[in-house]
């Protein structure tokens, strides 16, 4: 143990949230555990300009899949049991961004892989509004349009980059 | 750095310094449990950081201010007298720390000289201080342990305002860094350990950026050769900073000075490693300086009096090789540090470069320098460069910034020489500016794909649309 753990919660520079691991962003350039769901945005494969908002509730575990219009996702049956491509490559994603524990505590599920979690989210179709999500992808990729600024930020002394988790 | 020098620096901690974390101590935990809930104990510590500060101009309202919280009236005028208490408490407490390092180093440091104005920084807007100050004041009297994701998600509309306007940049930044870890902890009721200085920290920071915005102020324009020593990186989700730590021979042939040169990028999450080298390619003179390990060539750049240059491409050249081993041997002893600004003196911003070597690493990686122990800090090796653990344990000579947290001097590699399989190896912080050049890391980043990219392309298809 690092000798200075004792002092953890009297520190100024400690790693509260857990390191995000880098992955490929073409499929799903969004995921999020965010009120009170696993939720993002899935690539359409066939046409470049759909996408699909995918989301997966905590707790019951109901799933929502649509366009960012609204309509309906054609691999999801209503009141059907089975998750369309899209929200299992949103689980997929999310456990190479955040690790599978993150996941499942999140969706307050006990699995500590993938494959585990995958099989013990037993959800049905409930329509969750899309807007809302989409349009915090929008504001997400915002972020990539901020201007710069030169002013030093003394703050971010606070946020050393940290090293990977060794 | 000499053994001598770490014996003086890492021996008593200077007095007054224990007293004053107590102080602070006691009011983090009130702010922990939430301000509408103090127990006898936390008004006791509310009371003793009045008391703390009572002989100085804030003495009269902070005791006020400790009166009425413990009455239940917790106000914007309340929180920021106690904001400015504990403030000013670290502040002492960074002077002391700071002392004892120059004193130490024989580090020579200027004087404070009051900032000249800033005609480009109009006052910030009054309403999205406000709206901040209220956020702030809700995690106040809810206290850490109550934060829950509805408290959190109530930043989001301030946030994204606070991000359009330039001016209240730092407080944009701060506040999205603490709302994201927030987020990441919710229910905060649930975790284990609780960072109580941090948050608490961040909530002190946020509060005084709240009152005016920000007082990074006016520059004086400096002309001369920029000398590299290492870089320091800093990133949140949403933010990436890298600072360069340089040593500056002024073309008017006056001393050499200490400075730092920052450059900052919004980012989001999934863009981490060497990619965020991508996000700063607005500064190609900075970033080859850093990778070629160049010299730089300034005319006419804003200096703070803080000792930031405000970095501006057109006004720097990058010139011949400078190899910073050499800037640190032979330029960084004599080179004057800048003074701190006031409101920044914190004793997490102490980051002073100096050279290390001569030193043997321990097993734990700290290094044995005459028989003095400096502990390394190596969580704080940064996976958008090539410094790892291995490489600084092997190393010979480190360049680095001696920080300071929670009672404890750390050295922060910025770059090493080290002796790898019998051969010598350098590496650099921001060896990776231009792109990886270890094949291996390269290769990673082609199999993850571009994520700056395939964003960028999103959000100017989704964005614009
Ligand atoms: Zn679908």
């Amino acid at each position: 143990m690092d000798s200075g753990e004792a002092g953890w919660e009297e520190r100024s520079a400690v790693r509260v949230t857990p390191p995000v691991q880098p992955r490929k962003l073409a499929k799903v350039p969004f995921v999020e555990l965010a009120e009170g769901r696993l939720q993002g945005v899935v690539s359409s494969g066939s046409d470049v300009a759909r996408v699909y908002v995918s989301s997966i509730a905590a707790e019951t575990h109901d799933f929502s899949c649509s366009t960012n219009n609204n309509r309906p996702c054609g691999g999801l049956t209503a009141g059907g049991g089975r998750r369309c491509k899209h929200l299992n490559a949103l689980i997929d994603e999310a456990v190479r961004q955040y690790g599978a524990e993150r996941v499942a505590r999140h969706l307050k599920v006990e699995a500590e892989e993938g494959d585990e979690l995958r099989s013990r989210l037993q959800g049905v179709h409930r329509k969750a509004p899309a807007a809302e999500v989409f349009s915090r992808f929008l504001r997400h990729l915002a972020y990539l349009e901020v201007p710069a600024s030169p002013e030093p930020l003394p703050e971010m002394h606070w946020f050393p980059a940290w090293g990977a988790v060794r | 750095m000499q053994a001598a020098h770490l014996t003086e620096l890492t021996g008593r901690t200077p007095p007054g310094v224990a007293e004053a974390l107590e102080a602070v101590s006691g009011f983090d935990a009130a702010l922990t449990d939430g301000l509408a809930r103090l127990g006898p104990r936390h008004t006791d510590a509310l009371r003793a950081l009045a008391g703390a500060v009572s002989r100085s101009p804030l003495g009269a309202a902070t005791a006020e201010a400790a009166d009425k919280i413990a009455a239940g009236s917790i106000g914007p005028a309340e929180l920021s007298a106690v904001a400015a208490a504990r403030a000013a408490l670290l502040g002492a407490v960074h002077d002391a720390l700071l002392e004892r390092l120059d004193d130490a180093l024989g580090r020579s440091r200027a004087d404070r000289q009051a900032p000249p104005a800033d005609p480009e920084h109009g006052p910030a807007p009054a309403p999205l201080l406000t709206v901040a100050r209220s956020w702030l004041q809700e995690l106040a009297i809810t206290g850490w342990r109550g934060v829950d994701d509805p408290l959190v998600s109530t930043a989001d509309q301030a946030l994204e305002a606070l991000w359009a306007e330039p001016r209240l940049r730092r407080l944009a930044v701060l506040l999205d860094g603490l709302a994201a870890e927030l987020r990441a902890s919710c229910p905060v009721a649930t975790m284990e350990r609780i960072p109580r200085r941090r948050w608490a920290d961040l909530w002190t920071r946020a509060m005084l950026l709240s009152q005016a915005g920000s007082w990074t102020g006016g520059a004086t324009a400096v002309s001369g050769r920029l000398l590299p020593l290492g870089v320091d990186v800093h990133e949140h989700g949403t933010a990436v900073q890298v600072q360069l730590h340089a040593v500056l021979e002024p073309a008017d042939g006056g001393p050499a000075r200490l400075v730092r040169a920052a450059v900052a990028a919004a980012k989001v999450d999934t863009i981490v490693g060497p990619l965020v080298w991508r996000l700063l390619s607005a500064y190609p003179t900075l970033l080859t300086a850093l990778a070629e390990h160049r010299a730089v060539t300034i005319t006419d750049m804003r200096l703070t009096s803080g000792g930031d240059l405000l970095w501006e491409e057109e006004r720097a050249e990058a010139g011949d090789l400078a190899d910073p081993f050499a800037t640190a041997r032979v330029r960084l002893p004599d080179a004057q540090a800048p003074a701190v600004p006031p409101l920044d003196r914190h004793p997490v911003r102490i980051a002073e470069p100096v050279l290390v070597e001569g030193h043997a690493a321990n097993r734990d990686g700290a290094f044995d320098l005459g028989g003095e122990r400096l502990i390394v800090d190596l969580d704080r090796l940064p996976t958008s460069g090539p410094l790892t653990p291995q490489l600084v344990k092997a190393s010979t000579a480190c360049i680095g910034l001696l920080r300071w947290d929670a009672g404890r001097w750390t050295l922060q590699p910025l770059a090493v020489e080290a002796v790898v399989k019998k051969r010598p190896v350098r590496a650099h912080n921001g060896d990776w500016a231009l792109g990886p050049t270890d094949p291996k890391v390269a290769k990673a980043l082609d199999r993850s794909g571009d994520a700056v990219a395939v964003l960028s392309e999103r959000a100017g298809r989704l964005l614009r649309k």
